[in-house]
């Protein structure tokens, strides 16, 4: 980090900070300048770092009273709930907390989207991210399955079976996942291992994200690139500190909402039913955050395709600041890209809420043509946009435009020298 | 911005609200008043114990109740039996126990600290004495089945004869609310089957509410604390944020603009 | 009027922090509270023994909060052995009539007050117990005489809920 030199004020500081420059580091994360106009949808990575701690520890204590055996485990899960002290509070706030974990990594991601937060120099920040999400995603999915009820073995028959579409190996994938013939005790045990691993996996990652993040530093709502440290800065501390902690606890109400007052509103009630080999669910669902990506695999009527359409979806995000050729950041100042961009929202949901219903008839159809749309997004309208879309002019620094108070904006001659 | 934020949070608004009802046919349950729906919820204790008594003496013959201890009926936020009535009522069942010294299972009355006892020793005798269909265990049934409190509530009150052109297999039942309509379970209420310990009159009605009162209980026995635990934790955190929204109005209006 | 301004100012942050600092504390507690015994635990806190088999100079060990309890029906010489000890000649002194209501009736932890090993029944130099790890020996009202151990054989809370059992804590 080429910042300011940070001395210590105590001599203890100074013989620490020599050898393992911690408070320097501390210094640098306080005075890191931040643009000033960030807005509230900046205040997700915050509320992301402290759910990622929250089902850290939650986990942790539900780790020490649940038995990872598939003849045990729905009824440590039980035991945690009547039992343990405050068990239940701590499982439902680790449930829950998962769902508000994507909430707040949905709002991020597509702030990201709207404001052109992937674009250089912050491909690597963004594809860091999408790793994150990936290892989210299976953590989630390996955390569903502990508890042991039906749709937690249902899902995890039918999500490992995906593995079988790969061709040659498929099979003997599988097996290898499942430890044996079917989803069993050691698939379970193994899952427990793994969903107490990918944690730590993503707080390594979020730490390189941040990283990552600080050497260009923060974008804005504005998109353009500012000086730092600088009049449209401020630091860290205390600014964005105590407007992140606003955001978080606003967030914490909603979460709260759901802990106390409808803790299995975003669950599934088949979930409460032990596990069983032999009777199958009406209607295999997995929880929300998935239901995107699990209708774009059931949209296709090919095994392999589906689970390759599937992987695309979330693959494709990678490729994002090089398929998006727009030379200007923000959508504020992209009047086309905004009107895809929603477009781009409603069909995510659109596909959220078909993933939720049988994979059949109309809602099948929908599914079918929210999923060519979502790939037509990216393959095809944002290479074109950034090429043919009539931008609106962007200002010369973030204050100009407020402090100014004119509508005349100071155009750029040449955009191009801005966004490098 | 504030305009997409708003159709952001109506469009979820919509999924959420309109995601939980049934798949399938709209069926209607029947609605009562539950005490322990609504932020102030809590448990009507006469009807949990009526509740108790209706499991116990029409329920407790096919449907295991194995998550639950003895102790539980004593505990806050239950149907609160003293101590002394737990304890009785936990004697009033042999439970097995062992081995013993000479190495054998054995049978003594039940104590405080003893699981519920199950009707059958397990999943397969259950299916065997009620042709073929295992009656549930009920420790979680509330929460098990996506129409709640209302689904069990209606499916006790819902048998009737099956309409014209349905035809029942041996052994099975037409119910208006069962998911599908056919139940193996015959009808159990009647007017009058239990004598409330309280003198209220058991009708069909009140023996479904009641019961489903205590399943409920059973499924969440921890649902008082929760509300009021969740009152506090939400009054905290509103105060809180009105005290950090005017810190972090304070600390910004250093910087003289305003974005 | 700075003075008033920054009163206010150092008031609203105090008092941030303060309420702030309230429900870190809240919510630090259930994450420490669950590692105690949870309600299961605590209900097999107390264990109820039938000792209508055990015959004077029989000892049984049972099983209570997972550790194990010596319940020993003595005869009329050991209880006379046990009262004839005088208290300067113990290490840790204590009356017999204070570990044993009932004479006839030695009920103990059977763990070893040094490291925690079980002694072994009807060994050692005094007429008592044994404990073959370091060599520490308990006489007949369960007393460490020799060896290692600084203290007695501890007596839990107990008592006869009637003429065959014993309800142990």
């Amino acid at each position: 980090m080429s910042d300011h030199e940070y001395t210590p004020k105590s001599k203890f500081g100074k013989w620490f900070n020599d050898r393992l420059p911690l408070l320097s580091l501390a210094s640098h994360l306080t005075d890191y300048p931040t643009p000033k106009n960030l807005n509230y949808w900046w205040t997700f990575g915050g509320i992301l770092s402290f759910c990622l701690i929250t089902q850290i520890v939650t986990g942790l204590t539900l780790a020490m009273h649940y038995i990872a055996h598939a003849d045990m485990a729905f009824e440590s899960v039980e035991h945690i709930m009547r039992d343990v002290n405050y068990g239940w509070l701590i499982r439902y706030i680790h449930a829950n907390g998962a769902s508000m974990f994507f909430l707040a990594v949905y709002i991020h991601i597509f702030r990201s989207l709207f404001y052109g937060s992937y674009k250089s120099p912050r491909e690597i920040i963004w594809i860091i991210g999408i790793i994150i999400y990936l290892l989210m995603m299976a953590a989630a999915f390996m955390g569903y399955v502990l508890p042991w009820g039906q749709m937690s073995f249902w899902g995890a028959t039918v999500i490992t079976n995906l593995f079988s579409a790969i061709p040659l190996v498929g099979e003997g994938i599988v097996t290898w996942l499942w430890g044996g013939y079917s989803v069993d005790n050691p698939t379970l045990t193994r899952f427990f291992t793994l969903h107490y691993l990918i944690p730590f996996l993503i707080l390594g990652l979020v730490v390189l994200h941040i990283w990552a993040l600080h050497i260009p530093g923060n974008n804005n709502p504005v998109g353009i690139d500012i000086k730092k440290p600088s009049k449209d800065t401020v630091p860290f501390h205390p600014y964005i500190v105590i407007k992140d902690g606003f955001a978080l606890l606003m967030f914490m109400i909603v979460f709260a909402f759901f802990v106390f007052y409808a803790p299995n509103i975003l669950g599934h009630a088949d979930n409460y039913i032990e596990a069983n080999p032999l009777v199958t669910p009406a209607h295999i669902v997995p929880e929300w955050y998935l239901l995107p990506f699990y209708a774009i695999l059931r949209s296709i009527p090919d095994k392999l395709l589906g689970v390759v359409a599937m992987l695309s979806a979330i693959l494709i995000l990678a490729a994002l600041p090089w398929l998006d050729t727009s030379k200007i950041r923000s959508a504020v100042f992209r009047p086309l890209y905004k009107q895809f961009y929603w477009i781009l929202v409603a069909d995510v949901l659109i596909l959220g809420y078909v993933g939720a219903m049988p994979a059949e008839g109309l809602f099948l159809l929908i599914a079918r043509v929210a999923t060519a749309y979502y790939f037509l997004h990216f393959l095809v309208i944002l290479p074109v946009l950034g090429f043919k879309e009539k931008t609106l002019p962007i200002p010369l620094s973030i204050t100009e435009p407020v402090l100014g108070g004119s509508p005349n904006l100071a155009t750029v001659k040449n955009k191009e020298s801005l966004n490098h | 911005m504030k305009n997409s934020f708003k159709i952001i949070s109506l469009i979820i608004l919509f999924f959420i609200t309109s995601y939980n009802s049934n798949a399938a046919e709209k069926v209607e349950y029947l609605k009562t008043d539950w005490s322990f729906k609504g932020l102030f919820g809590k448990f009507d204790r006469g009807s949990l114990q009526r509740g108790y008594q209706v499991y116990t003496e029409v329920c407790s013959s096919c449907h295991s109740m194995k998550y639950l201890s003895y102790r539980n009926l004593a505990e806050k936020g239950g149907p609160e039996f003293t101590e002394e009535q737990a304890k009785a009522i936990a004697a009033s069942f042999e439970v097995l126990d062992g081995p013993n010294a000479d190495g054998e299972m054995f049978t003594r009355p039940g104590k405080l600290s003893d699981k519920f006892v199950m009707p059958y020793e397990n999943v397969k005798a259950a299916q065997a004495a009620n042709g073929g269909a295992y009656p549930p265990d009920m420790s979680v049934l509330a929460k098990a089945r996506s129409g709640g409190a209302n689904y069990i509530y209606s499916l006790l009150q819902g048998y009737e004869d099956p309409p014209i052109g349905v035809i029942l297999d041996e052994g099975v039942h037409y119910n208006k609310y069962m998911y599908g309509n056919k139940i193996k379970m015959a009808n159990q209420l009647s007017d009058g089957l239990v004598e409330y310990a309280d003198g209220t009159g058991a009708t069909v009605e009140q023996m479904s509410k009641d019961v489903t009162t205590f399943l409920m209980w059973t499924a969440e026995p921890h649902l008082e604390a929760r509300h009021q635990m969740g009152f506090k934790a939400i009054v905290y955190l509103i105060i809180l944020t009105i005290l950090v929204y005017f810190s972090m109005k304070r600390i910004w209006s250093r910087v003289e603009t305003e974005i | 009027m700075a003075d008033k301004k920054t009163n206010r100012r150092d008031f609203l942050f105090t008092a941030t922090y303060a309420v702030g600092a309230v429900g870190v504390g809240a919510t630090v507690w259930p994450m420490i509270d669950q590692m105690n015994p949870d309600a299961s635990v605590k209900a097999l806190a107390s264990t109820e023994v039938d000792v209508s088999s055990v015959t004077p100079g029989k000892t049984i060990t049972v099983l209570w909060r997972g550790k194990p309890v010596f319940i020993r029906r003595r005869t009329k010489e050991e209880i006379n052995e046990a009262r004839a000890v005088k208290m300067d000649e113990l290490k840790h002194p204590e009356k017999d009539e204070d570990r044993a209501k009932d004479p006839e009736w030695l009920v103990m932890l059977g763990v070893c007050t040094h490291l925690g090993c079980v002694p072994l029944n009807d060994k050692g130099d005094y007429d008592g117990w044994f404990c073959p790890c370091h060599g520490s020996h308990y006489d007949i009202s369960g007393r460490i005489r020799k060896g290692p151990a600084p203290l007695n054989m501890e007596v839990p809370k107990y008592e006869f809920v009637n003429a065959n059992t014993i309800k142990i804590g």
